[in-house]
């Protein structure tokens, strides 16, 4: 990289689809992006200062969630500004380039593999399912229709608890089989579904029991049908509850180096 | 760059969800920086920051309401 700048990468598009890039669209330092063109390939770039994007600067920068999640907002809003036109391929946050001649360096090297995975996303759009349990309504549920007798003794009390402990194995269970039925289900109304790993409830705040953290990748012309899966999967499973998030740039499914499952 | 980093869970959760992706997917290519950062797992990174930022929250924000 030079002294002061580094070249950020955003994107890579097709020319073929006609795209261009937004007059006004402004990268993660506020600058302005634009093209680098290689054949019919395009990388979406800004010309970041080293102090944002040098090694030991990216580094510190990383550590503060503030940044962290400022640059995530603005590298996910150019790429969701080139998303539309045309196929998208996302790069990974703090992907940098000393220089135009290197980035185009890649688009020439990884030409065939740029041009697969623009093939694989183009009409498509990822979509988020998270599945949450209501642990108290799905116990409930389950200690209903096993319910011991109310009786105070001794014994009841050994009864009730070992009932509590096998209606809590039973709800685990239910829960496990269930979710994977409903990731079956979303994945056979996509292209190509991921679950991706929980979302640990102490970086969340949220305490809610998380059951499934999936996203998949959908024919746009099949985005209300897969919405309304969501729907009614959301509905056939009292106590498991579905949230679709999107639509998302195809992050998960554009990898260069990863296969979709 | 001074948004704030956002304290209550929904939109926690909506920067987890970003995150997730912006760091833990897209195409990665070894970029001149990156290739000197290959060695730091983002993911752990964001972790760590998020983590961070919860201890630093205030104790009365913690939910009332446990669902366990």
């Amino acid at each position: 990289m030079t002294d002061e700048h580094g070249v950020w990468l955003y994107a890579v598009t097709s020319r073929r689809g006609g795209q261009e890039i937004p007059k006004d669209l402004s990268g993660i330092a506020g600058e302005p992006v634009r093209p680098v063109v290689s054949g019919d390939l395009v990388a979406v770039v800004g010309s970041v200062p080293a102090e944002i994007c040098g090694e030991q600067a990216l580094r510190a920068h990383l550590d503060d969630l503030d940044w962290l999640a400022a640059a995530a907002r603005r590298h996910d809003a150019v790429v969701s500004a080139m998303v539309g036109r045309g196929p998208v391929v996302p790069l990974r946050l703090a992907t940098v380039f000393g220089d135009d001649d290197r980035v185009r360096e890649l688009l020439d090297n990884r030409r065939a593999d740029f041009e697969a995975a623009l093939e694989s996303v183009g009409g498509r759009t990822e979509w988020g399912v998270r599945a949450y349990g209501d642990r108290a309504a799905l116990l409930a549920a389950v200690a209903e229709t096993a319910a011991p007798s109310a009786a105070s003794s001794g014994t009841a009390y050994l009864a009730r608890r070992r009932a509590r402990l096998s209606a809590e194995e039973t709800v685990q269970r239910d829960c496990a089989r269930r979710v994977e039925d409903i990731h079956a289900h979303l994945a056979g109304h996509a292209v190509a579904g991921r679950r991706q790993p929980l979302t640990d409830p102490a970086v969340s705040g949220r305490r809610d029991w998380m059951l499934l953290n999936g996203t998949y990748l959908v024919d746009d012309d099949h985005a209300g049908d897969f919405a309304e899966t969501v729907a009614v999967l959301d509905a056939a499973f009292p106590g498991i509850n579905l949230e679709l998030t999107g639509p998302w740039p195809p992050y998960s499914f554009a990898g260069l180096d990863r296969e979709s499952p | 760059m001074t948004e704030p980093a956002v304290p209550d869970p929904d939109r926690r959760v909506a920067l987890v969800d970003l995150l997730d992706r912006v760091l833990a997917g897209g195409v990665v290519v070894s970029g001149d920086i990156r290739l000197a950062v290959a060695d730091i797992d983002l993911v752990q990174i964001s972790l760590r920051a998020l983590l961070s930022s919860i201890s630093a929250l205030p104790a009365a924000r913690a939910p009332s309401e446990p669902n366990r």
